[in-house]
Parts: structure tokens; C-alpha cells; sequence
């Protein structure tokens, strides 16, 4: 039972039991829906988390990343008669590439200024979506044709509440078998000092790079699950708001935590539901709350909760 | 620091109850409703949400529909067809509404519409595009005039006038773009050349530059402006600020005498396509729409201290069509409800006389359009429209 | 040639709004390296409030005042309430505060307010000044004087008086600051609360050309950030030059190539400038000590 618990795995095999037991708690289908957004949102989360709180770099513009996940299934099939499946694996090699593409020139960059670079991608990303109409249907955007596996239309909130949390499970193994690799060791130097690693041979610009694509990819498919979920797409999903709530989603969980990734989407997609029946004050509130959390659990949920734990302990 | 998890603790699992808790059974009609109430389209979304929490409550006190209270279950969804389709989802699963009036914009209607279709619930939507009701599907309904309604009249007035070549400058806001690309479908039919067509974004501040563009290009004879919100009222006023003379055109989507405010000066003979809602004082005495838009005007005036808006008009005409196929059906079943719906006939509303029809989920015609023209401050009536 | 000048226009009308937004960020970022995304709302604040208090009967320079007033406080309460008790959190930590701090402000301001557009009347007239074939508001020459006379003011301050030395200190070590006797929260307090009135006489001023309404922050906030950065954040000058920068190459942008894509050129451009000079056109090479 030890060596369970302290397997490097543990957060993804929490994550399984999570996703296995929740629908017990499910009085309908409005319940698999959530689950499935918190699952959908906490992939892109992840990834954004190794770029963010592993690597340190910040990002103001991922929703461009989602964006290109998300459109990638609907013109995939409607303009080149490609099946749905294969356009989630399309559009995160088409948002890989541009992240690579990108992310060259823009991770010289540090700190705020980094933020603007991302800051235009992201909206750079937007605006294209919104103007190319004939592409991409413009601003009221387009539908998105049901997702076609083995024969089966995938429809239901509870059957994308398995796919997204399969998916997941799989985003963790990967993002935890990354930060225990030498990449993901390279990366925590970094993190903690840009020039002392430069200085012990890591190649640090290659190094950004890599978990820069590697989180766009991440963001890319959780976008193309999001619009075959929704059935339609709007070029909001890559908007500027939609890159904020990520990065809350990080932060509130706790950055560098990969099971934080969870709590901080479970978090902001259940609250503004939660807060409906507060009617008008529904932003105020929700605008509170997140500074509460923010000054209280400064370092995200999930290690402020730990640490206070780890201090019982003693 | 225990002290304060304590209390987060007790604070999450009191929100789970009050979540829970909400959903007491009752003998109510449910009646849902997901509006964009804050974000980009609050403009849509604001008077709609007042019109129906008010003509719900007056609805009610009167003794409801068939003998059974209204309940009214309103949720924001913040200008995103996302989180839009969570809340259409959480109406129908949840809350077990057995009718919905809201969608306030197009993206947001055709991502619930799968939901409503699959819940077999009557969805009259208050949004624009003529895509909602063309191909028309069995469940959905809308009560705001098309896009392409808007561009024929206007067109139509151009025609009357001689003026036709036009430039186009339009909002990249949803509301702008659709009705964009309905005006330029529809002009070659009606005999508008479009010379030249501009866009800005919809919380620009100053598109002089466009204008600049339009009024350099030879020939144009007027301009149309298809855009809502405060866009519409800065074009206006970059218009005087270059001195253009020609004749300017705006759409429905300016929809109320908040514009002229805004616009100041620049408004003088600004003319539009507009609901007999905006002119409600100056109808004729034997319109039947004037009973029915004085008495909304007044009733919106009084209970929310601010000027009607043809959106809020909208939602009350998707209220009162719905209220009254329910006392037709005689009963809260929802496929009963539809067949009602679908059988409106004469139903005069802010919008104009709707008659629907199998093959006709709006039921306006161009009549329902009037061609206003702003002077002296206010609206008047374009004579002959 | 006519029309170049009056894409200049265009350019500086909306580039002095982005400048004076701008010059909101610099202050608070001087003086504790904080971005602050609610500057936004505090020019929302600053026109809102108002036009509410002069739809109350108010007069509008008593109005105006009573509205840079009241946001200045509001924004010393976002120091003390919200920033000052998560001292010692990490940058990003702060960042999401003030983002809590201008989606709260933004979810009041809906209540107290409403939801619908609002214009204040312009100084000086609407009548626009022709000069050379092309109009220019009167207002919009208004709100670049402003944000002329606010970066001398800051430089004057920064440059010449005590209390600006003590913002340098406090910004440059705040251990080292507070040693030598500088009560540095006193300083932080100070920088949010001028902020905060920077913000707040913009939201005055641009009201009569931009008009207001309860979520004019986000994108002001946005476009004030990239003007800062690009003007290199932490240069008050840097800010304005970045401001009207941004708001001539909309301008051009709509006017020569597209206008739907006027945005993207403009933000297309910031990225180039930053990939070639990362500092900003203004800003100080940090140096980073091993």
C-alpha cells in the first residue's frame, strides 16, 4: 500500500477513482455535462500548468490554442470530409506546429512582456477565427458534426463524461512521466533559475520550447473535445476572457500541481453554476471569491491545503 | 489558518445545500429562460431579462395561465454559446422546464438548439438570424424580425430614393456581420450596387478612418450601418465629425431612443427600420399594435426607470405568444404547447402581427417594419411605409 | 493626403485613450512590480460614477471630482484589502487578485449602475476642428494634453521630489527601502491610490468620445497593457508613446489595409517590436544578478 501511495502515478490513479465514482453522485444528465466540461478544461489546464508552474513562462493567449483544437473538427469534416477523430489529432499537430513556430521568437521573452507576446497571439488567433467567415462561419460560428466512432454517433453528456475522463487520465500519466523525466527536471531548473541552468549545459530555449508545444497540444485537443461536446463553436472559445479563466484555473489550483489542474477547473466551472442563484451578484461574487481564494490560499488550493497538512503532520 | 478552513469548508458544503436546495417541487408552470444578461450582448440580453421577470410577476397576479402560477428560471450566460448550452442543458435536466423563451444571440440560440430539439420543448428564441427558423425545425420558433427583413426594407427605401449605390459599414459583432451578409445577398434582388464596405470592432471608439475610406469612394449615394450597441451612436457622430451629407441608414439593432441620445446632433435625419415599438406615441389611433406597444412602453418605463428597447419587445412578444398557445392548449404539456404555438394567428405584439404556420416559425412580413426617420431629437414616421 | 492626416486623427484620438490607460499601469508597477488588470475598471469608475452622480442633479466638474474621489479610494482598498495581505505571494498570485479584484468591480458596477451606454458631454464642444481636409475632436486634443501633462507631472514627481525617490527605493529593494526608514506600504498605498485617480480622470475625458458603460474595462485594460509594454513597462513616457503608437497603427491598419484586421496588425506589430527590442522601446534592460 506504500509504494501505491508514493508511486510518482498517484495523482493519475486518484484522478481514475475520481472519474470511476463521481456518477454514483449523479442525479441526471446535467451532472455528466459538468463532469465533462471539468474534465475537458482540466486537460487544457494541465498542459498549461507544465508551461506555467513547472517551466515558469507565462501564457495570456492559450485559448488561441483551444481555438485551433476546436475549429479543427468542424472544418476538418465539413470542408475536407475528414472523419472527427482523426481532426483531434489534426488540429493538435496543426496547434503544435504554430506553437513551435511561434513560441521560437516569443520565449526570449520574460515576464510581462511575454505575457503581451501571448497576449496577441491569443487574440491574434481570435480574430482570424471571427473574420475568416467563409471559413469558419464568423462570429456566430458554426456546427460541429457529431464525433463518429466505430459506427457509433457519440451523443450524451455520460458518454463524453467517459471520453473526457479517459482522456484525462491519459493527460496525466503523461504530464507526471514528463516532470519526473530529465525534461521535466530540466524544466523545474529552469523554472527556479534561467542562468544556472543555462550554466549546467541545459539547452533552455529548446527546453521552453518543447513544453510549449507540449501544452498547446494539450490545449488543442481539450478544445476539439470541447466543440464536438457543444455540438457548435464560436470564436469566443479562443477569446481573451476564456485565456484568463485558464490561467485562474492554474493558479487557484496551484501552479506546478498537476492534481491542482483538476481542483481550480472543478472550481471555476462549478461556481458560476453554483452562483446562479444569486442572480445579479453572480460576478460580484464570484470576482470575491476568487480574491479570497487567491489572498488565503496564495499558492493555489491544492498546495496551500497540503502544506497545512504537512504541518499537522509534525 | 484552521480558523479559515473551517469556514471554507462549511461555506463550500452550504453552497452544495443551497444548490440542492432550490429545486422544491411546486405546482408551477416552469417557463426557462438563458438571456445574455452581462458581457458583449447585455444590450440584448438587460431589457430582456427585466421585460420577463415583469410580465411574469403581472402574468401571475392576475391568477397565471390555466389556473397555475408562472415560474420563471433565468440564467446568464455571459455572451458565450458555451455556457449557454450548460444552462439549456441544466433547464431541461434539472430545473424540467416545459418551455423556453430567451437565446438572446444567434450563437447562443443555435448551440441550445440541439438540447431543446432532443428534450422535445418549444424554444421561441429572440435572436435575429434568419438562420433559426430557415430550415425550419418543429421545436423552434422566433419572435425578432430577420436580418434579411431588415436589409429589404431598408433597401427598398434606397430604391425609393434613387440611391442606389451604397457603402456598407457594419459592426464584426454577430449582429452586425449576419445582417452583413444578408444585405449582401439580398442587394443585387433589389437592385443595390454595394460599392464599398467597411468594419470595425464593436468597442471601437473612433471609425472615422472607415469613414474616411467611404467617403472617398466615387459614387456612393448613401451609407448603411448594420451594427447594435454603442457602435451604431459613434458612427453616427464620426459622420458629423467629417461632415459627410449623405443620407445614413442604421439597423434595428439600435432599438432605442437611447441612440439619439447618445448619437446627439449627429442623429438629425438618420433614418432606420424599426418595430412599431420605437413610435409607439405616433401610431395612428385605429393601429392595432398601439394599445399593445403604449402599453408596454409605459409599463417598462415605470417599472425600470429606463427607456423600451425593441429587444425587450421581443421577449414580450415570445412570452405572450407562448402564455397564450398554453391557455389554448389548455394544458402544460409541451408537445400541446408547440402545436400551439405553431398555430398563432393574429397575435399582435411589439414586433408587429404575427401569424405563424407550419412552414413559417416567425410569422412577421415586412409590414411589421416601419421606416422611421429621426428629427428634431425623435423618431417620426417616414410617410408611405 | 488629406486622408493620412486624418488617420492620424483617427490614430492619436484613440492611441491618447490607450496612453492615459497606459500610464495607470506604470505607477503601481514602479512602485511594487504589480500588474494591475482592474486599472481598467477604475477608468470605467471614473466615467460611470459620473455620469450617475450628474444624472443625479450633480453639476459635472463636481461630479467628475466626487467620481475621482471616490475611485481613488477604491483603489487604495484594493491595496489594503486585497494586495497588502497577500504580500509575499508570487507575481502571478497578484495577478489573478486584481483580476478577482476587476471582475468584482465590474460585477458591482452592474448593479449600482446599469447596463446600458452612457456619454458625458465634451469640454469643449462637439464641433470638430477642421484643419487641413481633416476633423479632430476637440475632446480628443483634451485627453492627449492630459496624458502630457500626467507624464511631466509623474517625471516632476519621480524625478524632483522626495516621496519619488522613496517610490524608486521602495521598487528597486523593498528590504533595503524600508531600512532606510521608507514606510513602503504608505508608498504602495500612494501608487494605487494616484493610479487609481489617473484612471479615474481618464474615464472622465474618454466618456465624451469612447462613451462608457459597465465593461469598458476588459478591453481598455488590455490595450492599456500592451501600450504599456510596449512602451516598456515602468517608463511613463514608454506608456504614452506606446499608447498612441498602438492607436496609429489601428488607425492605419482600418484605414489602408483592412479594417476588419486592423486589430491583428496592430498586435502583430507589438509582437515584432518586442521579439526585436525586449525591453520595450523605453524600458530599462533588466539585469539580472546570479
Amino acid at each position: 500500500m506504500r509504494t501505491l501511495l508514493e508511486t510518482r502515478l498517484l495523482p493519475a490513479i486518484v484522478v481514475a477513482v475520481i472519474v470511476v465514482m463521481l456518477p454514483y453522485f449523479f442525479p441526471s444528465a446535467y451532472y455528466y455535462r459538468v463532469g465533462a466540461l471539468v474534465f475537458i478544461f482540466t486537460l487544457a489546464v494541465v498542459g498549461l500548468n507544465l508551461l506555467m508552474g513547472f517551466a515558469g513562462q507565462v501564457s495570456l493567449g492559450h485559448a488561441g490554442f483551444l481555438g485551433i483544437g476546436a475549429y479543427s473538427v468542424v472544418i476538418g469534416p465539413v470542408y475536407f470530409g475528414l472523419p472527427s477523430w482523426l481532426c483531434v489529432f489534426v488540429g493538435a499537430t496543426v496547434s503544435g506546429a504554430v506553437a513551435f513556430l511561434v513560441g521560437r521568437p516569443i520565449l526570449r521573452l520574460k515576464g510581462h512582456y511575454l505575457a503581451v507576446a501571448t497576449l496577441g497571439f491569443g487574440l491574434l488567433v481570435a480574430i482570424v477565427l471571427t473574420n475568416e467567415a467563409s471559413w469558419t462561419g464568423g462570429p456566430d460560428g458554426m456546427s460541429v458534426p457529431k464525433l463518429a466512432l466505430f459506427n457509433w454517433q457519440v451523443r450524451g453528456s455520460d458518454a463524453w463524461y467517459w471520453i473526457a475522463g479517459t482522456t484525462l487520465v491519459g493527460g496525466f500519466v503523461l504530464a507526471l512521466n514528463l516532470m519526473e523525466s530529465p525534461t521535466g527536471r530540466a524544466l523545474q531548473a529552469i523554472h527556479d533559475s534561467e542562468i544556472a541552468a543555462l550554466v549546467l549545459g541545459i539547452d533552455v530555449a529548446r527546453k521552453k520550447l518543447t513544453v510549449f508545444v507540449i501544452s498547446a497540444m494539450y490545449a488543442s485537443v481539450a478544445g476539439s473535445y470541447l466543440a464536438l461536446f457543444n455540438g457548435h463553436v464560436t470564436p469566443d472559445v479562443a477569446g481573451f476572457l476564456r485565456s484568463i479563466e485558464l490561467v485562474a484555473m492554474v493558479v487557484l489550483g496551484g501552479m506546478g500541481s498537476i492534481v491542482g489542474s483538476l481542483v481550480g477547473a472543478a472550481v471555476l466551472v462549478v461556481l458560476p453554476q453554483v452562483l446562479t442563484i444569486f442572480h445579479e451578484y453572480e460576478q460580484a461574487l464570484l470576482g470575491f471569491i476568487l480574491m479570497v481564494f487567491m489572498i488565503f490560499l496564495r499558492r493555489g488550493i491544492v498546495p496551500s491545503v497540503a502544506a497545512t497538512f504537512a504541518g499537522r503532520r509534525k | 489558518m484552521r480558523l479559515l478552513q473551517r469556514f471554507t469548508v462549511t461555506a463550500l458544503i452550504g453552497f452544495l445545500a443551497l444548490l440542492t436546495g432550490e429545486n422544491f417541487a411546486s405546482a408551477q408552470i416552469k417557463i426557462g429562460s438563458v438571456l445574455s444578461v452581462s458581457g458583449p450582448a447585455s444590450f440584448l440580453g438587460d431589457p430582456e431579462k427585466r421585460t420577463l421577470e415583469i410580465y411574469v410577476d403581472e402574468i401571475n397576479a392576475k391568477g397565471g395561465v390555466n389556473g397555475q402560477k408562472l415560474q420563471l428560471i433565468v440564467y446568464d450566460d455571459g455572451g458565450s454559446a458555451d455556457n449557454a448550452r450548460t444552462f439549456a442543458s441544466r433547464l431541461v435536466e434539472e430545473d424540467k422546464i416545459v418551455a423556453m423563451v430567451g437565446g438572446s444571440t444567434t450563437g447562443s440560440t443555435l448551440a441550445m438548439i440541439p438540447v431543446f430539439e432532443e428534450a422535445k420543448i418549444p424554444f421561441i428564441s429572440l435572436a435575429g438570424a434568419i438562420q433559426i427558423i430557415q430550415p425550419v425545425r418543429s421545436w423552434v420558433f422566433k419572435t425578432p424580425h430577420t436580418d434579411k427583413m431588415a436589409c429589404e426594407k431598408i433597401f427598398a427605401d434606397l430604391k425609393a430614393r434613387n440611391l442606389t449605390t451604397i457603402a456598407l459599414i457594419s459592426g464584426a459583432d454577430a449582429f452586425g456581420k449576419s445582417m452583413r451578409d444578408q444585405c449582401v445577398a439580398v442587394a443585387p434582388n433589389a437592385g443595390i450596387n454595394i460599392a464599398i464596405e467597411e468594419s470595425y470592432g464593436p468597442r471601437d471608439s473612433d471609425m472615422t478612418p472607415q469613414l474616411t475610406n467611404i467617403r472617398n469612394k466615387a459614387g456612393v449615394l448613401a451609407v448603411v450601418n448594420p451594427g447594435f450597441g454603442q457602435g451604431p451612436a459613434i458612427v453616427t457622430r464620426n459622420y458629423r465629425q467629417l461632415g459627410i451629407a449623405l443620407p445614413l441608414y442604421q439597423s434595428h439593432g439600435v432599438a432605442s431612443k437611447q441612440f439619439i441620445e447618445l448619437a446627439g446632433p449627429a442623429a438629425e435625419g438618420v433614418r432606420l427600420p424599426a418595430a412599431a415599438l420605437l413610435i409607439a406615441d405616433k401610431l395612428p389611433a385605429d393601429d392595432p399594435q398601439k394599445p399593445v406597444v403604449v402599453d408596454y412602453t409605459r409599463t417598462y418605463q415605470q417599472k425600470t426607470g429606463q427607456a423600451v428597447s425593441t429587444f425587450g419587445g421581443h421577449a414580450y412578444d415570445g412570452l405572450m405568444i407562448l402564455v397564450q398557445a398554453m391557455q389554448r392548449a389548455k394544458s402544460a404539456d409541451k408537445a400541446r404547447i408547440r402545436d400551439e404555438v405553431e398555430r398563432t394567428k393574429g397575435y399582435v405584439g411589439t414586433g408587429g402581427i404575427v401569424n405563424m404556420s407550419p412552414t413559417d416559425h416567425m410569422g412577421l412580413d415586412l409590414s411589421a417594419f416601419h421606416m422611421l426617420e429621426i428629427k428634431g431629437g425623435d423618431w417620426t414616421l417616414v410617410p408611405g411605409s | 493626403m488629406a486622408e493620412l492626416l486624418q488617420f492620424v486623427f483617427s490614430g492619436l484620438t484613440v492611441g491618447a485613450i490607450y496612453a492615459l490607460v497606459a500610464l495607470g499601469f506604470t505607477l503601481i508597477y514602479k512602485a511594487s512590480d504589480i500588474i494591475n488588470f482592474a486599472q481598467g475598471e477604475f477608468v470605467m469608475l471614473g466615467g460611470m460614477t459620473t455620469v450617475f452622480v450628474t444624472l443625479a442633479g450633480v453639476s459635472l466638474p463636481l461630479a467628475a471630482l466626487i467620481a475621482i474621489i471616490v475611485t481613488t479610494a477604491i483603489g487604495l482598498a484594493l491595496h489594503r484589502f486585497a494586495i497588502e495581505p497577500a504580500r509575499g505571494a508570487s507575481p502571478v498570485a497578484l495577478i489573478m487578485i486584481t483580476i478577482g479584484a476587476s471582475i468584482f468591480l465590474r460585477g458591482v458596477a452592474q448593479i449600482i449602475f446599469d447596463r446600458r451606454f452612457h456619454s458625458l458631454p465634451s469640454l469643449f464642444g462637439g464641433d470638430p476642428i477642421k484643419f487641413g481636409g481633416a476633423a479632430i475632436l476637440p475632446q480628443s486634443l483634451v485627453v492627449l494634453a492630459s496624458a502630457m501633462v500626467i507624464v511631466t507631472l509623474l517625471w516632476l514627481f519621480i524625478d524632483r521630489t522626495l516621496l519619488g525617490k522613496a517610490v524608486i527605493a521602495t521598487a528597486a529593494n523593498r528590504l533595503a527601502a524600508r531600512l532606510i526608514g521608507v514606510d513602503t506600504r504608505r508608498i504602495v498605498d500612494f501608487s494605487f491610490a494616484v493610479s487609481a485617480a489617473i484612471g479615474a480622470i481618464a474615464g472622465v475625458l474618454i466618456t465624451p468620445i469612447a462613451l462608457t458603460s459597465y465593461d469598458v474595462g476588459t478591453l481598455l485594460a488590455l490595450k492599456g497593457f500592451a501600450a504599456a509594454m510596449l512602451g516598456g513597462i515602468g517608463s511613463a513616457l514608454g506608456a504614452v508613446i506606446g499608447g498612441l503608437l498602438i492607436g496609429l497603427f489601428e488607425a492605419l491598419a482600418a484605414g489602408y489595409l483592412s479594417s476588419n484586421y486592423k486589430d491583428a496588425v496592430a498586435f502583430l506589430i507589438i509582437l515584432v517590436v518586442l521579439v526585436s527590442i525586449p525591453q520595450g522601446l523605453f524600458g530599462r534592460t533588466k539585469i539580472e544578478r546570479v
